[in-house]
């Protein structure tokens, strides 16, 4: 059996029509983000962060999913992995998203208040770490690494497109391995800082294994509904069922292993039954938020779980783009989940929540659409280019 | 010697890309008697031979669910009906704790079960004979080649045709099996008098291997582990002494340390006219005296000693130690109490140490004093 040949390096563009609709969205997005953050800014702001921690989640995952096949020499991914790249490219836009809530941690944050905190045991213990010229170091630090390296990876990676060195591939995987400590750490700081701090009496020893969970999902999620769409457009015409097949068991891999953690934390929290802990989740169970909590459940995993868990449904096209969808909409809803309790107010949910992920889909199409024009769409230097091809399961 | 039958033709392939595509073409060619052997599973094989889903799933869900609804249920029984147990303050049914046994039961049965179901309904055990065993050609697609077997019985069978047909596709190796029908034919007996025989015998000396070597071997002298050591024991037999007792009884009338013998047994009130309070009523006594009373005595004769606690009635009612009896005992004889018991009350000496006894003594006098107080003591 013969291989296909690899691919040209290609550069596509999106047509007119994807490229007005990504700028239409970003401006409408923009737009409503101005208008809701005249209106209430504390409640912009709390929306704010949710469409933070969530693309954080797209542009991290991203990076780290690449690092992921580097360092583990995965050869089947390969013809896909420049759409993993492309996406982390939004770690250069993600931190902007965060500056207009740099002016408004006191909204957010509790601790922020020194005056609230001063009588607090809790605060004044945690106030070493949890004070606002530390938090913003550590943030600028989260994306300085994060940016760095995107930035590595991306430019060995389109280095080898022209001088098809292999050695760059022994550079990157160990970068990989370099990556993966700092990921672990800055992942969790990302997690802590940006949701459990919302909370500062509260504590969870695995909600950065829960973020990092949701993050990796929705990595996958958004690569393989890019993957998909740039397969039908033409952009990846070589692509078999066999790659499709792989990125629906991953992403049903991680459905598993967010309900896992999921259930993880709030197992020992119940258990343990302090109330310094529970009433976190007992937030969560009462005014109407039981609902939320319920629906997050069915949304982020029993929905996916039966939606992939045949070995066919991973091979359908339809299917794979339609629960990557349903993914990257349920990981919405977990940050929704973990962020706004804190706002109050009952359930919010208006024009002003759905402003944000708007703003999101139209600022992601927008990158993407610069990074398409600009990149090889298949890394073409790559040494394992042609066998992860002709992948076969 | 007997009649040996052709059962199929073999050939080799070196990839799984030229197995895959065997088999496409032996599908294509109309072969439905065929089969594909390989060292590991090759994924999209079941699409190039059309095979039909394996039904085995199914066995696995259902032993999985019974799993589920079995573990669920054992322990819904036990936290409800055989043994209910308060853990925590939780409720008896408290469902998620379940979750993980659950899991976990559920993984079990699926797996052990389906794996017994396959080798019961598929691999027709114990009579699991089959032409293709021990022949070299399972040799090497158990190693590093990757077989396909055309089989006799297809009712497209013609030898030289599947050899041009193997050949044509690169097979290697190609070649026939044969088999014997009788050998085929022999059941093995599941209850056979020398299989058992052999099983016993095999258990036999597994075990008194493991005895001889862990009670024995391991302790000949090379290896004793110190365990044979030329001294005195506590409760062992001894050549040394007359007597043959190892351990040697104290010297009458000795004390032990820190249990000095009580002198006042059965006589209250000598003690109350002799034994005096060691313990001056500081601060830190009554403290003392206060946590042991609180751990202690309140339990039936209440916080304040009224005789109020919360077990009246449902014992001989605890007498109140306000009465004139007790306030106008001497501290010894509260002490012998403590000490001896006293009706129903038992001796606290295994509990509370001579000191916290006396302790004891000097709170329950500020209890009284408390409850009775002097015109001088609201100034």
């Amino acid at each position: 059996m013969t291989s296909p040949a690899p691919d040209p390096g290609v550069r596509k563009e999106f047509s007119e029509k994807v490229k007005r609709l990504a700028w239409i969205l970003l401006i409408v997005g923009v737009l409503l983000y101005g208008a809701g953050y005249l209106i209430d800014a504390k409640r912009s702001a709390f929306n704010n962060a949710i469409g933070f921690l969530f693309l954080a989640s797209v542009a991290s995952g991203s990076i780290f999913l690449v690092a992921l096949e580097y360092l583990a020499g995965a050869v089947w991914s390969v013809p896909m992995r420049r759409v993993n790249e492309f996406l982390g490219g939004l770690v250069a836009v993600v931190p902007f998203l965060a500056i207009p809530l740099l002016f408004h941690l006191h909204d957010l944050f509790h601790w922020s208040h020194v005056e609230a905190s001063a009588g607090d045991t809790l605060l004044t213990g945690k106030a070493p770490y949890l004070n606002v010229n530390f938090f913003i170091i550590r943030f600028v630090a989260v994306f300085l690494l994060w940016n760095l390296f995107y930035f590595l990876f991306t430019r060995n990676s389109t280095k080898q497109d022209s001088t098809r060195d292999p050695r760059l591939t022994t550079i990157n995987a160990r970068l990989g391995a370099a990556f993966m400590p700092v990921f672990a750490i800055t992942v969790t700081l990302t997690a802590v800082d940006w949701a459990m701090s919302l909370e500062p009496h509260w504590y969870s020893t695995i909600l950065g294994v829960y973020y990092f969970s949701g993050t990796v999902l929705a990595a996958l999620a958004a690569a393989t509904y890019t993957v998909i769409k740039f397969h039908e457009n033409g952009y990846l015409p070589n692509l078999r069922r066999d790659h499709f097949y792989s990125l629906g068991a991953l992403m049903f891999a991680f459905i598993n292993f967010w309900a896992y953690i999921a259930f993880s934390q709030f197992l020992l929290i119940w258990y343990a039954n302090l109330p310094e802990e529970t009433f976190w989740f007992m937030k969560r169970w009462k005014d109407g938020w039981e609902y939320v909590s319920i629906l997050l459940i069915v949304v982020h995993f029993v929905v996916p779980y039966f939606a992939l868990l045949t070995q066919d449904s991973k091979m359908d096209l339809k299917r794979l783009k339609l629960m990557a969808i349903w993914i990257l909409f349920a990981h919405l809803l977990d940050m929704y989940w973990l962020v706004m309790p804190t706002y109050g107010n009952g359930i919010p949910f208006g024009w002003m929540e759905i402003g944000f992920p708007i703003l999101l889909v139209g600022l992601v199409l927008v990158v993407l659409s610069y990074k398409v024009k600009h990149n090889n769409l298949v890394p073409v230097g790559d040494p394992k280019l042609e066998r992860g091809l002709s992948f076969r399961l | 010697m007997n009649e040996q039958h052709l059962f199929s033709i073999t050939a080799l392939f070196d990839i799984p890309d030229e197995i895959i595509h065997a088999a496409e073409e032996a599908d294509k060619a109309g072969y439905t008697r065929f089969d594909v052997n390989t060292p590991y599973p090759v994924h999209g094989m079941d699409r190039a031979m059309r095979l039909k889903p394996s039904r085995l799933g199914v066995f696995a869900l259902v032993f999985g669910l019974l799993g589920a609804f079995g573990g669920v249920a054992f322990m819904t029984w036990v936290t409800l009906v055989d043994y209910p147990l308060v853990i925590g303050g939780k409720p008896f049914w408290s469902w998620p704790a379940f979750v993980p046994i659950a899991f976990e039961v559920t993984v079990i049965l699926a797996s052990v079960l389906t794996v017994i179901t396959m080798i019961v309904l598929y691999l027709k055990f114990p009579n699991n004979a089959h032409p293709l065993h021990d022949t070299l050609y399972m040799k090497r697609v158990s190693s590093d080649k990757f077989g396909i077997t055309i089989q006799a019985d297809d009712p497209k069978f013609d030898e030289r045709e599947v050899r041009a047909f193997l050949g044509k596709m690169g097979g290697k190796d190609i070649a026939p099996i044969y088999f014997d029908v009788e050998e085929l034919n022999h059941r093995q007996k599941l209850f056979n008098p020398k299989f058992f025989s052999v099983l016993a015998a095999t258990a036999f000396v597994v075990s008194a291997t493991t005895y001889v070597v862990f009670n024995k071997v391991l302790y000949m002298e090379p290896f004793s582990w110190m365990s044979t050591q030329e001294k005195l024991k506590a409760q062992r037999p001894s050549e040394l002494f007359k007597d043959g007792i190892g351990m040697r009884p104290p010297v009458e009338g000795t004390v032990a340390r820190g249990f000095l013998p009580y002198a006042f047994k059965g006589k209250p009130d000598e003690a109350g006219k002799d034994l005096v309070n060691p313990l001056l009523p500081t601060k830190e006594v009554l403290e003392r005296g206060k946590s042991q009373y609180l751990t202690y005595c309140s339990p039936c004769h209440g916080n304040f000693a009224r005789g109020d606690s919360r077990l009246q009635g449902q014992f001989p009612n605890p007498p109140t130690l306000h009465s004139d009896k007790v306030r106008n005992w001497p501290d010894g004889n509260i002490y012998h109490v403590l000490t001896e018991g006293q009706n129903i009350m038992p001796s606290y000496t295994s509990q509370i140490s001579r000191e916290d006894r006396w302790a004891i003594v000097h709170y329950i006098r500020v209890l009284q004093r408390a409850h009775n107080a002097k015109e001088s003591d609201l100034k």
